[in-house]
């Protein structure tokens, strides 16, 4: 994937000022700046130029700033989509039949898995339990969980709900 | 027997989880009124009495736990609660925070009085991240209202704050010094031990770690009286449990029970049987790192640690895994081994090169294209990894795989001949 150009925006910057002042610049809070910029950045990913923000404005090193990110999987490195949808790929959805939502999905957004839509705004992923499990076979967009999903309008309506926001 | 009781979860539904004033109205902050008015020793040892075991996984005992971290004599402790809860099939800790998120604050701060600790950290899930505001909101209210601070309730000396960290993603990081290591600004790879992190842990400070159900149970022995919780469960498995029951079952959710409760009586009645009457393939108890059985061998005993543990599984997370026959043995497997293929820190060779050997393994299993000697190997990497891996990730992540060539040998038949 390309990396989105001019990524620093004035706007950013008061995103990411603000997320630091929020946690005292305090090291140990590294994960939840982190995701904060994340969550502020319309693609949801850490633009490179945001992680040597953050690293330059903390005293981290780049090192430390990349190695948190490459670790943990909810820290996202390339530009994803308004709406990230995740779907869970583990065991107990995986016996609830997760591909049918994930078939679904494909289809009704008319992208494979990870691609983006055309518009920036859904993007698939498989992700491992996300305890839901009770609501098997289960989705997740940001906050909050869908589930259990059995029927294509079910996943229809959520969609177009986002869609239209 | 009733097979499902209220002791820990007797809160759920009866205020609102918004709001400490109405949690104060159903009796809340009392059970740390009443710790206030014992010594931290006195806690540990109410603990100690009801034999109460840790219910992150391990099932150390908790009375014990808190009595070291008190002994350790260091002015500056910390207290973490461990709300990673990253097992599949596990979320009963997530149904407590989400029904009774007073219950655990107030825990952490009896905690901390406890062992003599100034600071507790609740390290939340990311994907748990709708509870962040709940969580936020009420470490506020509890603050402004005294219960944090200095000098808590005119007890002297006593002073304590509790602060919220997130995860990101990542399982390993319920173990933990990988969850140390991560609330310090860190990629989450476990540490070597020792230094144990009772010792030296959070920020090089001793640190007691203990899982959200162990810590929701204080409140609640604290109050008890009558002696409720003894009355409840086995002579070696005192008490209630939160278990969460998943899969192919009718009403999957998560229940608190009293050890004993038969096994067939928690997926048959509390979670209503399997769906469309198929026949179990098998049950995974405590997660994906748990150990399987099939349902001949399991249907009929007590949940305890004792009875589990003689047919070969274990309470483990609390999870109850419940797999109909229309999933074959290594299609289940595979789910398993992708999960830890996918959350290996990769830091030690025995678990990164042993659960990518694994997966390519079991894949051919599956083709029907192993040999002899591929079992052979797979039995060896079982043995290495869980022997020399550095965390209980590697160590536990064949569990099921172990189990089920010993159950199912059938499914691992050698089907082509030469190497
Ligand atoms: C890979 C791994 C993941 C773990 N995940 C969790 C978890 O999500 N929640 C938890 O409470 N304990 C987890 N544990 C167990 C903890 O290391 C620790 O034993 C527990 O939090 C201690 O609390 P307890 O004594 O109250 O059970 C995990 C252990 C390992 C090795
Ligand atoms: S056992 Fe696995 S998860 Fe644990 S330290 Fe080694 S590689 Fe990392
Ligand atoms: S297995 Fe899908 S949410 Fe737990």
């Amino acid at each position: 994937m390309i990396e989105t150009p001019a990524v620093l925006t004035p706007a950013l910057i008061q995103e990411m000022d603000e997320a630091m002042q929020r946690y005292g610049y305090e090291p140990s809070k590294l994960l939840e700046i982190l995701l904060d910029i994340q969550k502020a950045v319309p693609r949801k990913y850490i633009p490179k130029a945001a992680a040597y923000y953050v690293a330059e404005k903390m005293h981290l090193k780049i090192t430390q700033v990349y190695d948190v990110i490459s670790f943990f999987s909810a820290l996202h490195e390339t530009p994803r989509a308004k709406y990230p949808i995740q779907v869970c790929s583990s065991v107990v959805c995986k016996v609830n039949h997760n591909c049918f939502v994930l078939d679904t999905l494909k289809d009704v957004l008319n992208i494979g898995l990870n691609e983006v839509t055309y518009d920036g705004r859904f993007t698939l992923e498989e992700v491992p339990c996300f305890g839901a499990c009770d609501k098997a076979p289960a989705i997740r967009i940001h906050d909050v969980v869908y589930g259990p999903l059995t029927t294509r309008q079910q996943i229809i309506q959520i969609v177009q709900r986002l869609a239209e926001e | 027997m009733a097979n499902t009781v209220s002791f820990m979860t007797r809160n759920f539904g009866k205020y609102n989880p918004s709001s400490l004033d109405s949690y104060e109205q159903i009796g809340g902050f009392s059970a740390l009124r009443k710790a206030l008015s014992m010594t931290g020793e006195q806690i540990a040892d109410c603990l100690a009495a009801c034999a109460v075991k840790g219910r992150g996984g391990a099932g150390y005992d908790m009375g014990k736990k808190w009595r070291q971290a008190r002994e350790v004599n260091q002015p500056r402790k910390v207290v973490i609660c461990n709300a990673d809860e990253g097992e599949p099939a596990t979320f009963k800790d997530r149904t407590l925070m989400e029904n009774d998120p007073f219950r655990l604050i107030e825990a952490m701060i009896i905690a901390g009085y406890s062992v003599g600790a100034q600071d507790g950290y609740l390290y939340l899930r990311e994907e748990y991240s709708h509870l962040r505001p709940l969580f936020q909101n009420a470490i506020w209210q509890v603050r402004e209202k005294g219960y944090l601070g200095e000098n808590i309730l005119g007890k002297t000396g006593f002073s304590y704050d509790v602060h919220l960290y997130s995860g990101a993603g990542a399982y390993v990081c319920g173990e933990g010094t990988a969850l140390v290591e991560s609330m310090e600004g860190k990629s989450g790879r476990p540490r070597m031990k020792p230094p144990f992190i009772k010792q030296c842990g959070l920020f090089h400070l001793p640190t007691c770690v203990n899982n959200v159900e162990s810590l929701c149970l204080v409140p609640s022995i604290l109050l008890d009286d009558k002696k409720e919780y003894l009355s409840y469960g086995t002579q070696n498995s005192v008490g209630t449990k939160m278990i969460s029951v998943a899969g192919n079952v009718r009403n999957p959710g998560a229940f608190e029970i009293p050890f004993g409760v038969k096994v067939r009586d928690i997926i048959f009645d509390l979670a209503g049987g399997v769906k469309n009457n198929h026949e179990i393939q098998l049950i995974q108890f405590g997660g994906a790192s748990g150990k399987i059985a099939r349902p001949e061998d399991v249907l009929d005993i007590p949940y305890t640690y004792e009875d589990l543990t003689a047919a070969g599984v274990g309470v483990g997370s609390g999870a109850i895994l419940v797999i109909d026959k229309r999933t074959s043995v290594l299609d289940f497997l595979l789910a398993t081994q992708e999960f830890f293929f996918h959350e290996s820190c990769g830091q030690c060779t025995p678990c990164r090169e042993g659960n990518t050997q694994m997966k390519l393994l079991l894949e051919k299993v599956m083709a029907g294209m192993h040999t002899g000697e591929d079992l052979q190997n797979m039995k060896k990497i079982i043995m290495i990894m869980k022997n020399a891996s550095l965390c209980g990730l590697g160590e536990t992540a064949q569990n099921a795989l172990s189990c089920a060539m010993d159950l199912f040998p059938e499914c691992f038949a050698v089907k082509t001949e030469g190497n």
